[in-house]
This record gives C-alpha cells, structure tokens and sequence, in this order.
C-alpha cells in the first residue's frame, strides 16, 4: 500500500518536472516580455505588471510587420506548391508499378536528409544568376529542398494504404488519371494533407539558413532572421525586453495550431520521421 | 515507420487481358508525368547546386567572381611546399586544425546530444505510454518545445542563461550547486554545454514522439503475460519492451544524428564566434561568405556532405537499420 503510494507520487513527481521543463522557458520568455524599464532585470516566477510597451516597440520599429508578412508569404506559397506537386508525385508512387520506383523513393528520402550546406554554394550561385536573390521568391524555391521530399514521403505512404476498390471503380468508368487524383483520391487525402501541410509549415517558417543567407535587405527578411539580427541602439545594449515581444509573435500562432492538430501532428511526424 | 522497400502498390490492374496491358503502359506515362515536376525540382534545387558545390571546392573562386573560377585541383583540400630549408609547409582544409576543431566540435554534440536525448526521449515515451488523468496534457506540453523556432528558443535560453540576469543563475546560486554566476554562452567551458542544454530541451519531444509509437506497437499481452508469470517490470523492458522497439530506436536516432550533424541556426545564435562550439557547418558558411574564401567553404561543405554520408552508410550497416520495422 505504502509502496504504490511511493511508487504513484514519483510517478507524478516526473510527469511534473517534464511539463514544467518543456513549458517554463516560454513561460517565462511571455513573462518578459510584459516587463518595462528595470523591471526587465528583476527576476520573478508570477507576472507582476502586464506592460504591452516592447510589443508596440517591437511593431512600429523597423520592419517587424513586414518581416512577418514575408514569413507568412513564404511559408502559404511553399505548402500550397509542394502539396501540389506532391500529391501527383505520391500517386504514381503510391498507386501506380514502374520499374525504378524504389530507387526513386530511395532517392527522395536521402533529399530530405541532405545537410542544406552542402548545396549552399550552388544554390547561392544559381539564386543569384536566375536573379531572385534576395526577393521571396529565392526562399520559396529553395525552401522545396527539404518540403518537396519530406510531402511526397508522406503522402506515397497514405496513398499506398487506400483500398484498389474504390479506384477500380474509376477505372472500369475509364476516368483518366487526372480525374481519379482529384475525383476520387484528393476527398480521401484531406487529413493527411492537412498534416503534412501544417508540417511543411512549419519547416518553413522557422527556416534559418537559406533566410539568412539569400535575402540581405532588412525589409526582405523573414523573422527568424529579423529576430536573430534585432539588436539595440549600441552593441552593449542587447533590446530583450523586444526580443522576448517579438518571439512571443511569432510562436503563439504555431503553438496554437499545434495543440488544435496536435494528433494529426504526431501521426505525420512519426510517417515521415520529419526534423523537428 | 519509414519503410525503404515500399510495398508494392495495389495491383488495380492484374487481370491478364490485351487490354488491360494497353491500359497499364498509359498508366506508366502518366506515372512519369506525374512525377515530372517534383524529380526537376529536386535536380533544380539539390541536385545542381551540391554538383556546383562540389565543383567550386576544386576551384579558387571567390564570393565576388563566381563566373572566373579556376580549376586548381585538390588545393583546398591540402597542398604542400617544400621549402629550401626542407621544411614542408601543409596547406588546405585537410591541414587547417580550425577545420579539425570543427570536426571534432559536431562529433561530440553528436554524440553527447543524441545520447542524451534517446535516453531522456525514453523515459518521456514510457511516461506518455501509461494510462494516467492528464496524459494529454503532458503531450500537448512536450509539443511546445518542438513547435517553437530554433531561433526564438535560443533567444529564450540565451536571456534565461544570462550572465547577470539570467533565472539560471539565480535559481543554481539559490540551490547553493554553484558559488557564482557563471557566463554560459560566453565562457569556454560552458558555452558547448549552453548549447546542449538548449539543444536537448528543443529536440527530446521529436525523439519521445518517434519512440513512443514504437511502443504502441508492442502487444499489451505481452505486458499481461509478464505480469502474471511474476517478471519483474526492469526485467520486462529489458529483456521484451527494448529489443521490441529497437527497429523504431534506431530510426530515431538516426534521424536525430542527421540532424545533429549539420547543426547551424542554434550555434550561430547562442554563441556565436565561439571555437568551442563552432561546427563544421558554421565554419563552412563563415568561409563561404563572411571570410571571402568561397572556394575554401565550398571544400568544407563538400567535406561535411562526404562525412554525413559515410556515417549514415556505416550506421545503416552496422546497426542493420530495418526501414521496414517500425510501424506498419
């Protein structure tokens, strides 16, 4: 009796510490950002003033909100072309017998698992000679490299699953592909295009690298660059009262929409085995 | 999970008839059709550039005259003179004991980061895997590490691991573990083991997630038979839970490795123009585009590209990686 009892808090003495690891830091990056002047520097676990000052700093200063509508821009035109390109890719993977087709897939995988330096310097040449550097467009071209495979991955995998007859059906009324890809497989792939879709979103949105290394206007920027590069009026004076406002921006929708999907998350991060 | 040699498809087609074979070969056009965008897309974006890359490593180009580039053979690599003294003098990435630092930097994060996040991605796994009041509150919980930026949670960990105003500080200085505040993203000892700690907390989630629907595979009789026969819980997970789970294990950490190994966006923010930390792949864009040695950073990414294969080639191997295990 005692011993279940023991057994039963430390169980829930862990399941504690874990929810409070994962949770605190952004817990706490929130509580910052609602802190003004010296408070900033006052360390407190509960919210003592809800200041909105470094949120309106942080908007009306430089070029937040346009950074934010890159991002935005990007990370839409990015899922909505992968998706469309992947789901006919996925159907003649998923559905259809070639020879070659294992090495195909073969090949796309080891895609998603490149080191994205390894290409840097092509991509960077090519970027520039086509002229897109530092516009948009150069983010959302290079930004398939790691959407493209990791969508077509997923959804060959969930199209194969889905039963011959209801493609039979199709056929015997001689629909051509095209049709049995958007009549009859594209009602089905709903869920498993949300997912992957929000995934790829997601990829895109919080990209890095290429974001810092093929845009070089502030304006053109996305906002994990514009965040990485916010600094204050001197080298000395780091702004993190304006970093922490800005942060919070940009997490709160992702984080909101992973706990609406968070079971279809899970599922198509464990299809695909995605980066996190 | 992940299987490498997808099942066939479902054979819409296999009555033997004329016709029927008509109607297969318009299929695998329109397969080839259909695939057409994505595979020259892929050429475009990694197909072409890792080529370039490559071919620009055995060049002298610089990052203001791509177009003139030289062929200059294995110079990057290494090259040698000898002197009149007979002194021989080693040049090249190969010689560079910055390059070899920065080897050495990426294997031990590797190692130390995905070790610990296996075994901690464990215990999160076995935790999620009971049937406890609150068990989706834990995994909406652990969700929010993965979901936030690389970005923004090295920001956040940047300002809690504050020299001065840091919560890390406060909350060691009021445990009494440590006797001052420590400078941990600016120190030489700390700075690697700053990174760790923010690199775990952000990535132990993907690896709890990726085991735990290995777990969900293990059959709950199993489990009942152990209990009944009097095995004791240990025993169980040693002897049946891990073996059953290896094949979903191995494809998490070898996910987990690939990415470690070309970690970037974390170091270049948390600590930034640190030698204990740097890794090849900041070292690789550093001389790519901030040093103005193109060519030379070509040669380090190329090196890293070549460093990533073979240990992905030897762990596959050696680990005997079943794509096929897992989940279906």
């Amino acid at each position: 009796m005692v011993a279940t009892l023991a057994k039963r808090t430390a169980f829930y003495l862990l399941v504690a510490t874990i929810i409070l690891i994962a949770v605190f830091p952004f817990y706490y990056a929130i509580l910052t950002s609602l802190k003004s002047g010296t408070a900033l520097f006052r360390i407190d676990y509960w919210p003592s003033e809800l200041s909105v000052a470094n949120y309106i700093s942080v908007v009306s200063a430089g070029s937040f909100l346009r950074n934010l509508g890159n991002s935005l821009l990007v990370a839409t035109l990015v899922v909505a072309i992968s998706l469309l390109f992947a789901v006919t890719a996925a159907y003649a993977l998923g559905r259809v017998r070639f020879r070659g087709r294992s090495l195909l897939l073969l090949t796309i995988l080891s895609v998603s698992m490149f080191p994205q330096i390894a290409v840097l310097a092509g991509l960077f040449e090519l970027i520039r000679g086509i002229g897109i550097f530092n516009t948009p467009l150069a983010l959302i071209f290079s930004y398939m490299i790691f959407t493209l495979p990791f969508t077509v991955w997923v959804l060959t995998t969930f199209m194969r699953d889905l039963p011959v007859e209801i493609e039979e059906a199709a056929i015997v009324d001689g629909a051509s592909p095209w049709v049995i890809i958007t009549r009859v497989f594209m009602p089905l792939m709903w869920p498993a295009l949300v997912t992957t879709g929000l995934l790829a979103f997601i990829a895109a949105w919080n990209e890095f690298l290429f974001a810092l290394t093929f845009t070089s206007s502030d304006v053109q920027r996305t906002v994990p660059v514009a965040i990485a590069l916010l600094s204050g009026s001197s080298n000395f004076e780091i702004p993190w009262g304006n970093i922490m406002a800005a942060s919070v921006i940009v997490t709160v929708p992702l984080v909101v929409l992973v706990l609406i999907f968070q079971r279809r998350i899970i599922s198509g991060l464990t299809a695909g085995g995605v980066k996190g | 999970m992940t299987d490498l040699t997808v099942a066939d498809p479902p054979a819409a087609l296999a009555h033997p008839s004329h016709i029927h074979s008509d109607l297969k070969a318009q299929r695998v056009r329109s397969a080839w059709v259909f695939l057409a965008p994505t595979l020259l897309v892929l050429a475009l974006v990694a197909g072409w550039p890792l080529v370039r890359t490559i071919y620009f490593s055995f060049t002298d180009a610089s990052l203001t005259n791509l177009a003139g580039a030289e062929f200059v053979g294995f110079q990057n690599y290494l090259s040698w003179i000898t002197l009149k003294s007979g002194r021989t003098i080693y040049k090249g990435l190969l010689a560079d004991p910055a390059w070899w630092n920065a080897v050495w930097n990426t294997l031990k994060f590797t190692l130390i980061s995905v070790s610990i996040e296996t075994a901690l991605g464990l215990v999160v796994a076995l935790v999620l895997n009971a049937h406890f009041p609150g068990r989706g509150l834990v995994r909406a919980a652990i969700l929010i590490p993965w979901a936030i930026p690389t970005i923004v949670s090295a920001k956040m960990w940047a300002w809690m691991l504050n020299d001065q105003f840091g919560i890390l500080n406060e909350i060691l200085l009021g445990l009494g573990l440590i006797s001052q505040k420590i400078a941990w993203t600016a120190s030489p000892d700390t700075a690697m083991v700053a990174v760790l700690i923010v690199d775990v907390w952000k990535t132990t989630p993907f690896m709890a997630l990726l085991i735990l629907a290995g777990l969900q595979m293990v059959p709950v009789d199993i489990y009942e038979a152990a209990k009944i026969d009097g095995v004791h819980p240990l025993r169980v997970f040693w002897r049946v839970t891990l073996p059953l789970i290896r094949p979903a294990l191995m494809v998490a950490v070898i996910f987990r490795m690939l990415d470690a190994l070309r970690i970037f966006d974390l170091i270049y923010v948390l600590t930034p123009n640190n030698a204990q930390t740097k890794t090849m792949s900041v070292l690789a864009r550093e001389n790519l585009f901030d040093f103005d040695k193109f060519a030379y950073g070509a040669a380090a990414s190329t090196m890293l590209f070549l460093i990533i294969a073979s240990i992905t080639i030897l762990y596959m191997w050696f680990g005997r990686v079943n794509f096929e295990g897992g989940e279906r």
